[in-house]
Formats: C-alpha cells, sequence, structure tokens
C-alpha cells in the first residue's frame, strides 16, 4: 500500500470511529459516557509504559523492564501512600522508583553491555523478588487518588466529562502526551534522543555523548513507567497485588509499536486497546454477550500478538535499536 | 589440562554468583532479625538433610530441568523461548486429559502415549512462536509473554469446564486424577521423573555436540546472517528449534503430572518459566550444566518450608535470591569488571538483533 492510500485508511477508521461515538451519544448518553471514560482511564498505564518505552527505543535502547518498572513503581507509591498518607509523595516515590529502574537498565545495558533483552528480564524477575519479599500483607491505603473536575471545561457536554473530569494522572498523562511529541520532533532534547537511536557513531562524531543521552532518556522513560504503576495502585484500585501489572508492559511494548513508536500514535492505540476492553466489560455487563470470561480476558494478549506480527516489521524502528554502543 | 582449565573458568562465574547471592541473602536474613547460620543451616537440611528432603529437592528440581533444557536449547540458537511457562501448562493439561480420560491401554503404551501428547501440545505452542518470529518479525519476548496469558486462560476455562472433575460433587476447578496406569512411580523413594530429566539432558547434550542439526543450530546462536549465508534455512529452522524447546517444556509438564501432581490444577508451577532462565544462564548454557542448576534451585525451594521453621524467615527471600543470582549471571560482566581473572572469551548472548530485523 502506498502512503496516500494508507491516509485514506486511517482517516476512514478514525472517521468511522468518531462518528459511531456521536451516534451512540445521541441514543444514550450516559452508558457512552461511562465507556469512553472507562476506555481513558483503562489507557493510562498503557500509554505511560509506551511512552517509556519509546523514548528508551528512540535512543536505541530496548526496554523489556516495563512491567517490573510499572510493578515496582506501584509498590513504592503503595508502601509510601501508608508510611506518609501523603499521595503527592507516595506518587513523586513511585516515579523515582522507576527511575532507578532505568538507571539500573541503563548500567546493564549501555555500560556492561549485557544483553538489552536479558537485561530488562532482570528487572522484571528483580522486581517481583523484592516486591514480594517486602510487601506487608493486609494493608490498604487510606485514600485514593480521587477524580477532580476542571472547572468550566468540564462542562461542555461529551468531551468534558472524558477528559477535564477524570482522575488526575490520567489527565497529566494526556498532557504528557503532546508534551512529548513536541519535545521528541520539535527540540533539540528529541533529535539527540533519535540520533542516538539511528545512528550513535555520528551523532557521537558531531560531539554528543550516546551513554549520557541512552542513560537520561532511560531514565526519563522509567519515570513515566513508575507514574504508570502508581496509576495502578493509587488510582485505579487502592491497594497492591503482585500480579496487578499483569502484562500491561508488554502490551505497552504492543501500543508502541502500533502508534509507531510516536507519542500521539501510542495515544490512540492505547485508546483502541482499552476501547475494546472497555465495550467488552460493557457486554459482558449488560448481559448482552455469553462468553466465559477467560475468552474476553485473554483479548488483549491475543491482540498484542497480532499487532506485533501485523505491524512490527512494517513501522520502521529505529536503526540501532538494540545494539551496544562502543567507545573506540 | 587446559581443557579442565577451561572448565574451572566457566564454572567461576556461576559459582561465585550463588556464593554472592547466598552472602547478600544472609545479609537481608540478618536484616530482618534472624540468625542467618540457623536460617541457611534449616535450608540445607530442608533439601539434602535426609532421604525423604532429597527426594524432595528431586521432585521441585524435575521441572526445573526440563524448562532450563527448554531455554538452553533456545539460548543456543540465539531464541529466547520466555514462552516455556505456556508450553509447559498446555503439556501439563494435555497429558493430565489423556490420563484420566484415556483408558483400556496397558501400562507403558498408556504412559507413552500420554508424554508423547504432551510433548505435542507443548511443541505446538511454541511452533506458533516461531512462525510468528520466522515470518513476521513478532520479537520471540513479547509473542511468549502474551501466549503464556492465553495459556493460563485456557487451562483455566478447561479446568473449570470440559475437563472438570466432577466426582463426589467436587467444586475445586481441577482435572480428575489421572489413572494409576499412567502414574510414573518412584523407584526406592526417588521420582523416577528425574531420572528421565538426567537422560534428557544427557541425549541433548549429544545432539547438540554430534548431530549437523546440532551444529547448524549453535551457528545461528552466533549470528543469523551468517548462517543464512552458510546455507541454513533461517525459518524453518527457527520453527523447528521453537518446536522442540516447546516439546522439552511439554514434558516437563507431562511428567511433572504424571509423577507428582496425578492431574492438573490452574495456578500450579506459576513462575516455572523465570526460574528456568535462570537456570539456563546458571548453566552457562549448557544442558548438562543444567542439571546441578536445577538441583540447586530445586534444593532451595524444597528447603525454604524448613528455613522459615526454623529461623522464621518468610519463603520470599527464596525470589528474592534467585532474582539475584539472575542478576549477577546475566551481568557477568559486571564480575568480570571486578575480577579481570573471570574474562572469557565465549562471545556473550545476542538476543535482541532480532528486535526490529528487517
Amino acid at each position: 500500500m502506498n502512503t496516500s492510500a494508507k491516509k485514506i485508511v486511517y482517516y476512514f477508521i478514525s472517521g468511522t470511529l468518531i462518528l459511531s461515538v456521536f451516534i451512540s451519544y445521541f441514543f444514550n448518553a450516559p452508558v457512552t459516557i461511562a465507556v469512553l471514560s472507562s476506555a481513558i482511564r483503562q489507557s493510562t498505564p498503557l500509554v505511560l509504559g509506551a511512552m517509556c518505552g519509546l523514548i528508551g527505543e528512540r535512543a536505541g535502547v530496548i526496554n523489556i523492564g516495563i512491567e517490573g518498572q510499572m510493578l515496582f513503581g506501584a509498590f513504592t507509591g503503595f508502601i509510601v501512600s501508608i508510611w506518609t498518607g501523603n499521595l503527592f509523595l507516595a506518587v513523586c516515590a513511585g516515579m523515582v522508583s522507576g527511575l532507578l529502574l532505568g538507571l539500573f537498565l541503563g548500567f546493564m545495558a549501555v555500560s556492561l553491555h549485557v544483553d538489552q533483552i536479558i537485561a530488562g528480564t532482570v528487572i522484571n524477575i528483580a522486581a517481583v523478588g523484592v516486591c514480594g519479599y517486602f510487601y506487608p500483607t493486609g494493608l490498604s491505603v487510606s485514600n485514593k487518588l480521587q477524580a477532580m473536575s476542571i472547572p468550566f471545561l468540564s462542562d461542555i457536554p461529551l468531551i468534558g466529562p472524558l477528559f477535564f473530569s477524570n482522575s488526575p494522572i490520567t489527565m497529566v498523562t494526556i498532557l504528557l502526551v503532546f508534551f512529548l511529541q513536541f519535545m521528541l520532533f520539535r527540540s533539540t532534547w528529541g533529535l539527540r534522543t533519535r540520533a542516538s537511536g539511528e545512528h550513535p557513531e555520528a551523532a557521537e562524531t558531531l560531539g554528543l555523548n550516546v551513554y549520557t543521552i541512552r542513560y537520561s532518556r532511560l531514565m526519563a522513560g522509567g519515570a513515566l513507567a513508575g507514574l504508570a504503576g502508581v496509576f495502578l495502585s493509587l488510582e485505579a484500585v487502592g491497594t497492591f497485588e503482585r500480579n496487578m501489572v499483569n502484562g500491561r508492559g508488554f502490551i505497552a511494548l504492543a501500543v508502541m509499536i502500533f502508534g509507531r513508536w510516536t507519542p500521539i500514535g501510542s495515544w490512540g492505540a492505547a485508546l483502541l486497546f482499552a476501547l475494546t476492553s472497555a465495550l467488552q466489560t460493557q457486554l459482558q455487563f449488560s448481559d448482552t454477550l455469553h462468553i466465559p470470561h477467560q475468552f474476553t480476558g485473554m483479548l488483549p494478549y491475543l491482540m498484542t500478538v497480532f499487532v506485533i506480527a501485523v505491524f512490527m516489521k512494517r513501522n520502521n524502528p529505529p536503526e540501532a535499536l538494540g545494539m551496544p554502543f562502543e567507545k573506540d | 589440562m587446559t581443557r579442565l582449565a577451561s572448565i574451572l573458568q566457566s564454572l567461576m562465574i556461576p559459582v561465585l554468583a550463588v556464593l554472592l547471592s547466598f552472602i547478600i541473602g544472609g545479609g537481608l536474613i540478618y536484616l530482618s532479625g534472624a540468625d542467618p547460620f540457623l536460617a541457611l543451616n534449616g535450608l540445607f537440611m530442608g533439601a539434602f538433610g535426609d532421604l525423604d528432603a532429597f527426594s524432595r529437592t528431586l521432585e521441585k528440581a524435575t521441572p526445573l530441568v526440563f524448562n532450563g533444557l527448554a531455554l538452553t536449547l533456545a539460548f543456543k540458537a540465539g531464541l529466547f523461548n520466555i514462552g516455556v511457562q505456556g508450553q509447559f501448562l498446555f503439556g501439563a493439561i494435555i497429558s493430565a486429559a489423556v490420563g484420566c480420560y484415556v483408558s483400556g491401554l496397558p501400562v507403558p503404551v498408556h504412559m507413552a502415549v500420554a508424554v508423547f501428547s504432551g510433548i505435542v501440545a507443548g511443541a505446538v505452542y511454541g511452533m506458533i512462536q516461531g512462525a510468528l518470529k520466522a515470518y513476521r518479525g513478532a520479537h520471540e519476548v513479547i509473542t511468549g509473554i502474551m501466549l503464556n496469558y492465553v495459556a493460563i486462560n485456557i487451562t483455566d476455562y478447561w479446568t473449570k469446564g470440559p475437563f472438570m472433575d466432577t466426582a463426589n460433587s467436587n467444586s475445586i476447578p481441577r482435572t480428575p486424577l489421572i489413572l494409576e496406569s499412567c502414574q510414573i512411580p518412584d523407584i526406592w523413594g526417588i521420582p523416577s521423573g528425574f531420572l528421565i530429566a538426567v537422560l534428557v539432558s544427557v541425549v541433548l547434550w549429544l545432539f547438540l555436540k554430534k548431530t549437523v542439526t546440532g551444529f547448524e543450530i549453535k551457528t545461528m546462536g552466533q549470528g543469523i546472517h551468517a548462517a543464512r549465508y552458510a546455507g541454513i534455512k533461517i525459518n524453518g529452522m527457527m520453527i523447528f528449534i521453537m518446536g522442540l524447546s516447546g516439546g522439552l517444556a511439554g514434558i516437563g509438564g507431562a511428567v511433572e503430572t504424571m509423577g507428582v501432581t496425578h492431574r492438573f490444577q490452574p495456578g500450579f508451577n506459576l513462575g516455572l518459566g523465570f526460574e528456568g532462565i535462570t537456570i539456563a544462564l546458571l548453566s552457562r548454557i549448557h544442558p548438562v550444566g543444567v542439571l546441578p542448576a536445577a538441583l540447586l534451585l530445586g534444593g532451595m525451594k524444597a528447603g525454604a518450608g524448613m528455613m522459615q521453621f526454623s529461623s522464621d524467615i518468610p519463603t520470599e527471600i527464596i525470589d528474592m535470591m534467585m532474582a539475584m543470582i539472575l542478576l549477577f549471571v546475566a551481568a557477568d560482566k559486571l564480575m568480570t569488571r571486578v575480577l579481570p581473572v573471570l574474562k572469557k572469551k565465549e562471545k556473550g548472548l545476542a538476543l535482541s538483533a532480532g528486535w526490529g530485523s528487517k
């Protein structure tokens, strides 16, 4: 397919989606808003994870440890919230813990040249080990992060309740999507990131320090994955379980690939993933669908496999992805 | 002599990794207010203290050997079969189904059919990943993890639906007990599943060392492009290797079902895949090296209960220590940096090259 034909297909699909949203809003506003806002909520950890992945991959480092970073962020946020009772501190702590794991990944993958897939796997397994050992059983937080409404903006029909009357991390995430899109493609920061992922030798020749770039991008990404974890423990559930991430770190990688390694694309992909699962919950709930929950439960995983199989090659990953950079 | 020296040298990193993890684990035990020596003594006694303990260790080690072998074989070809978990589950549930629903066969035939169907189940599930990688460039780590979740869901559905044990108005989701003609017995208190595991690991070692296919597998591990240049049909080999690797995990599931649990129950042996990674790396990716590595981890799992009993340390410390072992063997460059003596000449694992392959 050539580019213009592809564009027409994309416009057609998004146009159909938007049109169907309006039609269903017209017929049944409360259910439409419930399904859509649930989709936006569920997309939050996915798009944060995808942004974590794409910052690293744009700089040339595969991050397969997003799952572990999310779990550790969820855990740290949960523990700090119990210790201090201060949700703001808890969110920060979760982000810092993800950032530290990003630093650790950088140490293994960038400085030691450990295979990047192995390095990420180490992070995933270590996170399970640490959280399992230090997890104090039977605790729950006193207060979750509550939804907020932005005055005036939240009164707009359809758009208001969806985007301006939501939980704080979700709203921040939407801002971050546009901010990161701008940074990645319109700033020096982004140019340096992409240079070290496409052609590290050239970047180094121009006087950039590829190691520093890769380290800092992995740390920034780690903070986002930590935020995704905090979302899971403090906003969505209000407690911590060892299996609460449930593969989202890997689904996020598929979201990133589907979104062509761009923040806005990833956001769209994450919304699509989340919309299917929100619709499925709604259909199950309204008793129109009688499929065993195991089959609907594995839908996101099958979708991930499908997306990876169809789009991995097609969507042009960064050129130097996965290659350790050796300084002379 | 030089051969002995090189073997000793390749043993240094795993041994140091284990020692270091035990020292840090002991430190953690000390920090939580218990006596580390008492705890480690409890761990040792619970794993190797008497025949009962030792047979428990062998029992825990058996599935670990098979999963370790599955990963070792894939690693040899530069593939990361993180989907062993799902292949293991399918091997286990299919052999459990054959074990309880197929009747009237003589003992050895029934056993062979059950093991064989377990192998096929695991192999087919592994080949899906191989094909996705070969023809679609989908990295096996993502598809593997996703298919693990799919396997958990499907086996969960089967054990609550078509394969559910309905005898005596049972309401626990599990399959019926397998027939006696399909249960692998213990020999003098030693689980014979472990003997099968030893046999398979030796066969795999000879296969890799002596056959042309084994050589081709190792060539692929040195680099896909060189292997393609050497005339190896990469796509077919990838599917074959992932199938063989899945088959090894499938035997693990079958042997575990027929020798230990005698039925399939959801949630059994979760986390085995990750332990398999640790074992494969601890063995320096050597089929025979998998045996001592699996005995070590199996012993840690078997002795954890006794350790908790003797010094009140939560058994989760074992998970933590295993994670540290993995860290130290995976990041062996960390240790070679501290101790330059350990520097090895062989090339490290390269798995990420296939990520964005075009």
